[in-house]
């Protein structure tokens, strides 16, 4: 097993059990939502719905319902869709660099950043489609064989790599996030009480078994997966990128805009990344999982991606005076110094100071002071794009034409709409998904879980700290004994805990413990019902061991009797 | 005669890696082992091969990038060649820098789709598949060997318990085995 240096802080606090990381994680999923999810959700639909309503009312009047105008002739619309896609950036960030620089911290966060990450790549594509115009063509982005004779789309353009990049980006992270599913999926289902959710989680696991070779062949799959997503990760933001980069417009055409923008595109996930698990490790309290380590971890990511930022602007302030361009010049004095001074100004304070307060330890550490700093990141995020594309062309050439761009309420509506969308699907997935990566998180319990590291780990189980050849053959014969001696005491075992019926007979392997031999065991004996077991004390539990003969104290290790009281609160 | 298993479960990985090396010690074939998650090393104690998905991913990628490229060749410049912004489309070499993404993406796509979908169906799983995990705990803290008669017939049935017995076992089980898919 791969030991971690004891001086490395714990990934996972506290002493976890493989069994109580499955119970942490579906216990929200096995409940009952809390009352705030249903608030949240309501708010999240209202909002969708309204943005919903907005697309229809632009797909059906037409693009003229957005404030774009002769000069400002893109706006909002790409602004939403940079931002969108720079925030799916951490996800697969997280889940494939990480995972190839064996960061383990990754395993906490990966599965709910990696679904941040494809929510966002939704909402992104959702703009280019919108402001096509005409969303019911949008397949001629494709090469398809066409009846207007050899109409092809171009290959030469960023905006058509941008269709490609962005598709396989979306179905690369789904695949990828997905496969991982599968094992956890598979943990549900194998839990699963009701028919209807042990029915859709078996689709949803697709009769993933956890075969030895199966693990195998997953590892492998997850690793190259990462290595192909890695370069996907930075090539879908350059080429998001090369949408501005390659036209000539000053203010876009940089070649610094790859780099600067995938450094960004990172700072902006990284950053919903905290705001939403923030939250969720609180209302799902996997504090034991998602502790201060973590996200002092991705402040630093912050911060270092933060600074690449703030170094990108200041290298194209100077480009553009050293380039000795006036028009190119213009452009940036423009930015700091003319109408839309307070859009620069909020991205400069946002993107550039905020993230060197991570500097501070106390500060990075501090859980209230990333929550808002995260959004502080977001908002500055968002004027980073409207900075670079409005501002760039609201005073062209032709200074008759300069003109101020003002967002119309569909504008809003459509932007609002789709934070709305993005949050009903998280909110569905944070109630219905694992949101930690279970089969991964197991994997580094023992060398990253604290009580693991420090040795405090209880007794963990007593059947492999008795020597077993002592213990598992010679009490087996044990169940030789006298079979009158045997009918006496079942006979006084079931007047204590009382008689069991056949007909309302409990699923007893529900116990952790009880396996299909045992409770045919149980059943012969005579208990069928989980409030029989409910009343076992010591005294009961010996006199079970006696009469089985097997696995002695395994009973009352296990606590039958409480875990059984559960389950008959449960099925009630 | 229908062959039959024996179901064997651990409560630990560590605990199931030293059984299974003790048990394959002894000359006992262990068909499979059913677990939460990955064990690292079961995988030669029990003799499972190392997987070949990576060279299915090369494959699958080597044709995204032989499609992109002749596909885009073929719109480019074979079918409608197009000066665009000066950048004329004559002959595949000259274009590359502009296909370079493209081709890229391709790749990446056929080699992750290819890839997962070998994947789905070697493993058999599938939207709809039935699950044959023998015991529903072993998704969650069980660990289960797998070890079927016919492939042990230098063991009786009661060697083989006897055997499992001697390991740090929780639970045992025989069976017949069924196949489930």
């Amino acid at each position: 097993m791969h030991k971690e240096s004891a001086i490395r802080e714990p990934l996972i606090l506290g002493h976890k059990t493989y069994h109580d990381i499955t119970e942490d994680v579906c216990r929200s999923i096995e409940g009952k939502a809390p009352k705030a999810w249903y608030i949240m959700f309501g708010i999240a639909l209202l909002i969708g719905l309204y943005g919903i309503g907005c697309i229809l009312y632009l797909l059906g009047t037409g693009i003229g319902t957005w404030g774009l105008n002769k000069t400002v002739e893109w706006a909002w619309d790409i602004t939403n869709f940079v931002w969108w896609v720079g925030i799916g950036h951490a996800g697969t960030l997280i889940s494939a660099v990480l995972l190839l620089f064996r960061q383990k911290w990754r395993m906490a966060i990966n599965r709910s950043s990696e679904a941040m990450t494809i929510f966002a790549v939704f909402m992104a594509g959702l703009f280019p489609l919108i402001h096509m115009g005409r969303l019911w063509v949008g397949y001629w982005v494709l090469p398809l064989p066409n009846q207007f004779g050899s109409l092809w789309v171009n290959f030469n353009s960023p905006l058509l790599w941008d269709v490609f990049a962005i598709s396989t980006y979306l179905s690369v992270s789904l695949v990828f996030w997905y496969i991982g599913l599968l094992p956890d999926f598979a943990t549900i289902r194998d839990r699963a009480k009701s028919p209807v959710a042990k029915k859709i989680y078996s689709i949803l696991s697709f009769g993933w078994s956890g075969r030895a070779k199966h693990w195998n062949r997953f590892e492998i799959v997850s690793l190259v997966l990462a290595g192909l997503a890695t370069p996907l990760v930075f090539s879908v933001h350059s080429i998001v990128s090369f949408d501005f980069a390659t036209s000539i417009i000053p203010g876009w055409h940089t070649t610094i805009f790859p780099p600067y923008f995938v450094a960004g595109a990172v700072f902006s996930g990284f950053a919903m990344v905290q705001t939403l698990l923030l939250v969720l490790r609180k209302g799902m309290k996997l504090e034991a999982y998602i502790h201060t380590k973590h996200v002092e971890y991705m402040n630093i990511v912050i911060m270092v991606t933060g600074s690449i930022v703030g170094v990108a602007y200041l290298t194209e302030l100077f480009m553009s005076w050293y380039s000795g361009v006036e028009y190119e010049a213009y452009a940036f004095i423009n930015r700091a110094t003319g109408p839309y001074w307070w859009a620069y100004a909020s991205m400069m304070t946002c993107n550039v100071i905020s993230p060197q307060l991570m500097w501070f330890k106390k500060l990075r550490r501090s859980l209230l002071f990333t929550f808002f700093i995260s959004i502080v990141v977001n908002i500055g995020m968002w004027f980073e794009r409207f900075v670079i594309i409005v501002t760039s062309i609201h005073q062209d050439y032709l200074p008759s034409s300069w003109s101020m761009f003002y967002p119309t309420w569909t504008d809003i509506g459509i932007y609002i709409g789709t934070i709305g969308i993005f949050f009903v699907f998280y909110l569905l997935y944070a109630r219905y998904f694992p949101v930690l990566a279970i089969s991964e998180v197991k994997t580094i319990l023992k060398s990253s879980g604290e009580s693991y590291k420090n040795d405090t780990t209880p007794t963990h189980s007593p059947v492999i700290d008795t020597p077993a050849e002592a213990v598992a053959p010679s009490k087996k014969e044990t169940s030789k004994v006298s079979t009158e001696d045997k009918s006496g005491k079942i006979s006084s075992l079931l007047d204590k805990i009382g008689a069991g019926d056949a007909s309302s007979k409990n699923d007893l392997k529900l116990i952790s413990g009880v396996g299909p031999k045992l409770e045919e065991t149980l059943n012969n004996i005579g208990i069928f019902t989980f409030e029989q077991v409910s009343k076992m004390t010591k005294a009961e539990y010996d006199l079970l061991d006696s009469i089985t003969g097997s696995f002695p104290g395994r009973a009352e290790r296990d606590d039958w009797a409480a875990q059984a009281k559960e389950l008959m609160n449960k099925t009630k | 005669m229908a062959d039959r298993v024996i179901y064997a479960m651990y409560d630990d990985d560590d605990v199931i890696k030293d059984a299974a090396k003790a048990l394959v010690t002894d000359g006992i074939h262990i068909s499979d082992v059913f677990s939460p998650f990955p064990i690292h090393g079961i995988d030669p104690i029990i003799g499972v091969k190392h997987t070949r998905m990576g060279i299915v991913a090369f494959m699958f990628g080597l044709t995204g990038l032989m499609l992109a490229l002749i596909g885009m060749r073929y719109f480019m410049v074979v079918d409608w060649p197009m000066n665009i912004g000066g950048k004329p489309n004559f002959s595949l070499l000259e274009n590359l820098p502009s296909f370079i993404p493209i081709t890229f993406e391709f790749t990446v796509l056929f080699a992750g789709h290819g890839m997962a979908i070998t994947y789905l169906l070697r493993n058999k799983t599938l939207p709809g598949m039935p699950a044959d995990n023998p015991h529903p705990r072993t998704t969650d803290d069980r660990f289960v060997m797998e070890i079927r008669l016919s492939e042990n017939s230098n063991f009786s049935s009661e060697e083989l318990h006897t055997k499992l017995k001697q390991t740090a076992i929780v639970e045992i089980e025989e069976k017949e085995y069924k196949i489930i898919k």
